[in-house]
């Protein structure tokens, strides 16, 4: 969020939260590039941002014709263009430090220690473990349907209409897989003495330490933000 | 309560009919004693599953009765009907619903509102028993079949139930899972009701079997007898082990 909030153009401010962060990950055993080729994945993700190239006033620097438009490249709308690409490959390597050295099952405990809504939290760690087991039945059908799109020589693979009924119909028969399956789920949590309460352990309670740790790390954004707005060069 | 003991499970004339009205059972009567271990044999469809969900009030009977050591299965005795009665179900995915394996063994204590070290005592021992102490800290979805199906065990034997009720446990598990789970199976001293279509199984870990055909029970006696009785299980689509 801090990052995000940086204004445009605050190149140094980046830098320095790349840096940290490299820094970071170095001292995690991951290495310090390890983050930023893995945050690359969130890329087509900033073609979003694409064109805002084209679309913000400012100094024209090339404009061409396409067709009956007339399109413009702007010198504001390319930095602005650059900040989010690199606010959001920044802030998607904070993210990726986060979930590579904090085991999932802290990550949960932690946002019930935050007072998250135990609802939230539940869906989430139910997500968490049926993902796999629906990434696995969604492969088993691909592969059920590769094993018979076998094409004679000459023919082609059905129309694109057809082919997209195909598709349909798997996703459908997806969601009723998983809709049985979260039933018989039910079943067995209900087989368990579940009637509607979710209850969790305590676990460890916070201690003063990770009070602390906690308060610091605020600070230190807090100071980030401060230095990013008031003190670092920005467009 | 003599009585008690000698009819464990008690179960009196069960009808049970799905909301679209198909009439899955038709009239079930078993007894079992304390400490019996018993198979369910029968064709798919039969009514099995459907069965054994009324053992621990999921299903709720049309007609009929079903007592757990003397106490009728309704909604006053729910919680602690499903307390002693463990339900091991046939896919482990379907029964380990929890981001880790100590969560997921200590879901059932804790919804029975046991105290937290008292919790991971009984976890602790629970996997112990099947042979998966230390894997606490583990996700259920880097298991093998086979040690999923044995944590699933461990999820109700964590509650400590007098009648332990599995749905196919031996299906899909390799030659060394099957064998495991028959010495798991013949070490467990609780009442026991096992559904199968594995023959060898039955022979070898159950001296009683019950063949359910079409919602009802249509034989029921010492698995030497049952087993011999070819007309009978050609008639049910089953086969000699």
């Amino acid at each position: 969020m801090a990052i995000s909030l940086l204004p445009t153009g605050s190149w140094a401010a980046l830098a320095i939260a790349w840096g940290t962060l490299a820094l970071l990950s170095a001292s995690a055993g991951l290495g310090p590039f390890r983050l930023s080729r893995g945050a690359f994945f969130a890329l087509p993700f900033m073609l979003a941002a694409l064109p805002l190239i084209f679309t913000r006033p400012g100094d024209i620097l090339a404009t061409f014709q396409l067709g009956p438009l007339t399109i413009s490249i702007s010198g504001q709308g390319i930095v602005e263009f650059l900040t989010i690409a690199l606010k959001s490959w920044v802030s998607v390597q904070v993210a990726l430090l986060l979930t590579f050295t904090t085991p999932f099952h802290d990550l949960v405990d932690g946002l019930r220690k935050m007072r998250m809504p135990r609802v939230i939290v539940s869906t989430i760690s139910f997500m968490y473990r049926y993902i796999a087991v629906l990434s696995d039945e969604a492969g088993r059908m691909m592969r059920a349907r590769a094993a018979r799109s076998a094409h004679v020589d000459g023919s082609g693979g059905g129309s694109l209409v057809w082919r997209m009924r195909v598709v349909g119909g798997m996703v459908g028969s997806l969601f009723l897989r998983s809709y049985e399956r979260s039933e018989r789920v039910y079943a067995a949590m209900q087989a368990r003495g579940f009637s509607g309460e979710f209850r969790h352990m305590h676990g460890r309670p916070l201690d003063a330490a990770d009070r602390a740790v906690f308060v610091a790390a605020l600070a230190a954004i807090a100071l980030f933000e401060i230095a990013g707005q008031l003190w670092l060069p920005h467009a | 309560m003599p009585d008690a003991a000698a009819r464990w499970v008690d179960v009196e004339h069960l009808h049970f009919a799905y909301p679209d009205g198909y009439e899955a059972l038709k009239g079930v009567d078993l007894a079992m004693a304390q400490g019996e271990k018993v198979a369910l044999v029968g064709p798919n469809g039969a009514g099995k599953s459907t069965f054994m969900l009324h053992l621990n009030g999921i299903n709720t009977p049309a007609h009929g009765s079903v007592r757990i050591g003397g106490t009728l299965v309704e909604r006053a005795t729910l919680k602690r009907i499903r307390a002693a009665v463990g339900m091991v179900f046939q896919d482990p995915d379907d029964q380990l619903f929890s981001p880790t394996v100590f969560d997921d063994v200590a879901f059932g204590p804790l919804h029975m509102g046991i105290p937290e070290p008292e919790i991971h005592a009984r976890v602790e021992r629970a996997l112990a028993s099947v042979g998966m102490a230390g894997l606490e800290r583990r996700l259920p979805h880097h298991l093998s079949l086979g040690q999923r199906k044995r944590v699933a065990l461990a999820t109700v034997l964590a509650m400590d139930p007098s009648v332990l009720v599995f749905d196919e446990p031996s299906a899909g598990l390799d030659p060394r899972g099957r064998r495991e789970l028959i010495g798991l199976l013949q070490g467990l001293e609780q009442t026991l009701l096992v559904s199968t279509h594995d023959m060898r199984l039955v022979a070898e870990v159950f001296p009683r079997v019950v063949v359910m055909d079409d919602g009802r029970i249509v034989a029921d006696g010492p698995t030497d007898e049952v087993l011999a009785d070819d007309p009978l299980l050609l008639a049910h689509g089953l086969e000699r082990p």
